[in-house]
């Protein structure tokens, strides 16, 4: 910048933005415009790299005995001081030896409680782990202050809550944060704290002259509570030592800065994913200027990102054995979105894209953060090989599709949880977890009753009569329990997040939103591949019916053999496109809360295993209790053609009916991907390129043998980091149950002989 | 005779690690008839995807017939043509179209393999070229054992040849395979005056094929051709064992040695002293 730019600007200002190139994001609030002045994008391999320094494998060491204890306790300590961004005094690993610093609470791995979200869910999860519960904390969150937990069973309805215990609808954040908000944890580090408050008052005050509505009124709320979020971070800041009112002036400073924004959403708020955003190419341009003005080289630069990333991977929560089951590996899910092409063409890969895949060499493999790379055919050549040498090395990274993410919502678009895209800090989602379409499918053969319990779920209607099924018939049913379902289904959302904002707001990370942003409401199916497997089994075979002594259908039988999804066949894959489309369909006739945009994922984390266990027999010939497919995948071992002709059917579904995201885990064994390493690498970059070069939206790479993973279930303590991506997220392979390690195991491998 | 079933797909659809028998109990005078122009053919089964049969990403087809009887065959449910499903042309290119646009961003293409493709030669062309009409790259595997049966001008409408090459010295050959060696050099030689590309495989056998002497005459020999851009060396493996057991067959090397990475990593050396590519 020229000293003439400068003169208006306060001078740690301009010190903290020398050498940037001016724009539009100094007048206002605009990251984009910044990143798109500022980044340099790199072309290059992975020559340049640093590995780990002595300092930062002694930190990792000595968190790595801190993870071994709490393997073996489920939860190291938890401290019973309700969480707040200022609740907890500064703490460290290693004083004297962090780059970055910060902590959740005062001590690493200590979980902090969050009664906000319910009473209930704390004190099962304290009793779970024999933690004695502190009475006059309880006493607080059951008699004097009313939480989220309790205000959304004040206002659920009677089908709600049916929906709920028979498990057709599962998940519900109605107990817990619900999560995926990316705060632009970036603002805090380009404009420092100052500068935001001063942005958000002018924002304030720009609805003073709106009449008072309930609307209204809720906005004035939350952003004065989004005011006072912003001076708590400037306190909690101060216990480390920083003043964060001004900008950061270099790389370290910005890293810092930014990881304070994450910290204090982490500690206001245990959301089921607490995505951290698209930082690396922006945290890039400070690494450029230091490297440039010779403040740093590239190992002090790794160190920094290694530094913060072992901050990521040791975020916690406190969560239930039952949250454990849905979604197991404690993940947390620290989203970071790397690479991608910008609006007009060009690479958003940095160097320090690089570093934070680097992390995974230099701290090991690890589900957190969940590193999540935008793939496009148009990315460098030398950042495709890395990827794919990375996830051959480690099946820590999934890629998802900068080609249909960035026409429907930009360039700076980040992944919150598992493939939720957003605008940061200009779009924030009303999570919603997941229905059973499958199950649902029963009901409409039941007639609206539990194909389990034989309760009657749904306001009843006829149920299927005869020997067999017939196709039409079945069709006209399932329309009538989709219609319910639906129904119920936004009923139960609405609820839930009206008392989430009343009672858990999330104020830090609203705060560093603009005011009023695009909020979508995010449903969610499961079971996709068993109704579309079930409805060719009923059209292209024949369907017997089996029913018990009440005339409940409780099984199938199929006679002759129908297509299947997964092999490129439309006329099943068919099926699985009408159904996404139908049931968001059924969706968008309801009204949502705050008019959020309705959108859809299929994807099911590891609850795919619940799922399946709260299911009974299926038309396609699943059994009672087998798990169900993850996300949008086939069901294991039907997709018989390799992994063009499996990922194909998936990348049928049409993203536009599913705006959050459709999720495919793929493992494939090395030596299917080329007999040597160079090869391999070229070959999953080309898989890579094939499957998003036409409509794939998402892909869980792992590389692997089965035999690894049936070692690591015998001798877990051989495999303290390996990692496996399950759907959407990655996890330790030992921390999953033993269910879930056979459901993993019981998948697909292409390439396997 | 049987009407061929246009509505095959489902059928079709199985693994090559698979054990596929089709029960076609048709006449051979109604075979040779079906097939003779190459619109009909008998296919095994089809991969998508595969990253190890050729350049890229691949879609590959393996046809069933094979002259060869090699003692470590993997896919001995390919030997026989009509344990083959029978398979129009036309709707193995409709299958292909569907990955036309995937193969172009993999920069990969169709491969046909077998069983020994050139058994239905006629087939195999029609499907060859349809898939260059298409734009596709192909790539024919094949043990060259019956190259007489392509005509140069064939040969030039074919991108890649994935010849195996199972043994230099002629008595391991016939030995492995039970058919001689001189007709697969004479065709590694003519593809090479054609100046058509080649990558060369061999199945590295210990006790049979690993001997310095045979390896180095293939690498010798393959050296002299000028067309080869690259050599795999395949290890032997035990995955096929169970269809031979499935199949009540006699299956002699149920006790043999599968390679060391070291005697794999040797043979790679005799070829690349030779200047030949050996990843």
């Amino acid at each position: 910048m020229s000293e003439r730019d400068n003169l208006s600007l306060d001078s740690a200002v301009a010190q903290a933005w020398r050498g940037f190139k001016p724009g539009a994001w100094q007048q206002a609030i605009d990251l984009r415009s910044f990143i798109q002045s500022n980044i340099t994008p790199y072309e290059g391999d992975d020559s340049f790299l640093a590995g780990p320094t002595a300092r930062t494998t002694a930190l990792w060491n000595k968190l790595s005995d801190l993870f071994a204890q709490e393997r073996e306790r489920g939860v190291l300590d938890v401290s019973q001081i309700p969480s707040s961004i200022t609740a907890h005094d500064a703490g460290y690993i290693d004083r004297d030896n962090e780059v970055i610093v910060g902590l959740q609470t005062d001590a690493p791995l200590k979980r902090a409680i969050f009664p906000n979200g319910g009473w209930r869910m704390v004190e099962t999860s304290l009793k779970a782990y024999s933690f004695p519960v502190d009475a006059k904390i309880k006493e607080i969150f059951t008699k004097y202050r009313k939480t989220h937990n309790d205000g959304v069973f004040d206002a659920y309805t009677d089908d709600v809550r049916k929906a709920r215990s028979s498990h057709i609808v599962t998940g519900l954040p109605d107990a817990y944060g619900r999560g995926r908000i990316i705060g632009d944890y970036r603002r805090i580090a380009l404009y420092g704290v100052d500068r935001l408050i001063e942005a958000k008052k002018a924002e304030k005050k720009s609805i003073d002259g709106a009449h008072s509505t309930d609307e209204i009124i809720r906005d004035r709320e939350e952003l004065s509570e989004q005011l006072k979020a912003l001076n708590e971070i400037k306190q909690m800041a101060a216990k480390y030592g920083f003043d964060i009112s001004k900008p950061a002036a270099n790389a370290k400073e910005a890293v810092q800065w930014l990881y304070f924004g994450y910290l204090a959403a982490v500690k206001e708020q245990n959301g089921a994913a607490m995505s951290l955003g698209r930082t690396s190419s922006f945290l890039d341009v400070y690494f450029e200027r230091d490297l440039a003005e010779g403040t740093l080289n590239e190992s002090q630069a790794q160190e920094i990102i290694d530094d913060f990333v072992i901050k990521l991977r040791i975020v916690r929560f406190l969560r239930t054995p039952e949250y454990d089951d849905l979604f197991s590996g404690d993940p947390t899910w620290v989203t970071e979105s790397l690479g991608g092409v910008s609006e007009d063409g060009r690479s958003m890969v940095t160097k320090n894209s690089f570093r934070y895949l680097q992390t995974l060499y230099n701290v090991g493999p690890a589900p957190e953060p969940n590193l999540t790379v935008f793939w496009t055919p148009k990315l460098p050549e030398g950042f495709k090989k890395f990827c794919a040498k990375v996830s051959i090395d480690t099946s820590s990274i999934q890629y998802e599709s900068d080609e249909l993410m960035r026409p429907a919502w930009g360039d700076d678009t980040a992944i919150a949880c598992c493939v939720s895209a957003m605008r940061v800090g200009k779009q924030m989602q009303l999570f919603g977890a997941r229905v059973n379409l499958a199950k649902c499918m029963l009901y409409a053969i039941n007639g609206g009753r539990d194909e389990i319990t034989g309760e009657q779920i749904m306001p009843a209607f006829e149920p299927v009569k005869g020997d067999y099924l017939d196709f039409d018939d079945v069709m006209k049913k399932y329309d009538i329990a989709m219609e319910w379902l639906a129904r119920t289904y936004v009923n139960a959302m609405n609820c839930i997040h009206y008392m989430h904002d009343k009672y858990a707001y999330e104020r830090i990370e609203m705060a560093l939103h603009d005011y009023n942003p695009l909020r979508t409401m995010a449903f969610g199916i499961a079971g996709l591949s068993v109704v579309a497997d079930s409805l060719s089994a009923i059209k292209y075979s024949k369907v017997k019916v089996v029913r018990d002594e009440t005339g409940l259908i409780t099984d199938f039988v199929a006679e002759g053999d129908f297509p299947k999804f997964g092999n490129n066949d439309d006329k099943v894959d068919q099926y699985a496109t009408w159904l996404a489309e139908t049931f968001m369909n059924k969706l968008r006739k309801h009204p949502t809360y705050r008019n959020a945009m309705h959108t859809q994922s299929i994807l099911t984390i590891t609850s795919n295993v619940v799922y399946g266990k709260n299911t009974g027999n299926t038309p396609d010939g699943r059994r009672k209790g087998e798990p169900f497919a993850p996300g949008a995948n086939p069901m294991h071992g039907r997709d018989k053609l390799g992994f063009a002709a499996s990922a194909m059917s998936v990348a049928k579904l049409p993203y536009g009916e599913c705006q959050d995201g459709i999720s495919m885990t793929s493992s494939i064994v090395p030596s299917g991907l080329g007999a040597t390493r160079e090869d391999q690498i070229v070959n999953l970059a080309r898989s890579l390129d094939g499957f998003f070069g036409i409509t794939g939206f998402h892909a869980n790479i792992n590389v692997l043998n089965r035999d690894t993973l049936m070692d690591a279930m015998d001798h877990p303590e051989k495999y303290p980091q390996l990692t496996i991506r399950v759907s959407g997220y990655a996890v330790n392979f030992i921390k999953l149950t033993k269910v879930q390690q056979q459901d993993v195991i019981s998948r697909t491998f292409h390439g396997l002989m | 005779m049987t009407t061929p079933d246009s509505n095959h797909h489902t059928s079709l659809i199985g693994s090559r690690f698979e054990l596929r028998k089709v029960d076609n109990s048709m006449d051979d005078a109604d075979v040779d008839r079906l097939t003779h122009e190459g619109r009909w053919g008998f296919v095994h089964s089809e991969e998508t995807g595969s990253a190890v049969d050729g350049p890229g990403i691949r879609v590959v087809f393996w046809t069933t017939g094979c002259e060869f009887r090699c003692l470590y065959c993997h896919n001995p449910d390919t030997w026989k043509m009509k344990n083959g499903q029978l398979t129009c042309v036309d709707d193995l290119l409709d299958e292909l179209k569907k990955y036309k646009d995937y193969l172009r961003f993999t920069g990969g293409g169709l491969t046909v393999s077998g069983g020994e493709p050139l058994v239905q030669a006629p087939f195999v062309m029609n499907l060859i070229r349809g898939a260059k009409a298409m734009g596709i790259h192909t790539a024919l595997d094949t043990n060259g054992f019956l190259g007489d049966r392509l005509s140069d001008a064939d040969l030039d409408d074919i991108d890649l040849f994935l010849l195996d090459i199972k043994s230099w010295d002629p008595e391991t050959h016939l030995k492995v395979t039970a058919k001689p060696v001189e007709p697969v050099l004479n065709f590694a030689r003519r593809i090479a005056e054609r100046k058509r590309p080649a990558w060369i495989r061999f199945v590295l056998l210990p006790g049979y094929t690993d001997a310095p002497e045979n390896i180095e005459g293939i690498a010798k020999f393959v050296a002299t051709l000028g067309n080869v851009e690259r050599v795999d060396i395949l290890p032997f493996h035990q995955l096929g064992k169970f269809k031979w057991e499935k199949m009540e067959m006699k299956y002699e090397l149920g006790d043999a040695a599968t390679p060391t990475p070291q005697q794999t990593q040797d043979a790679k050396l005799i070829f690349r002293a030779h200047g030949l590519k050996c990843p």
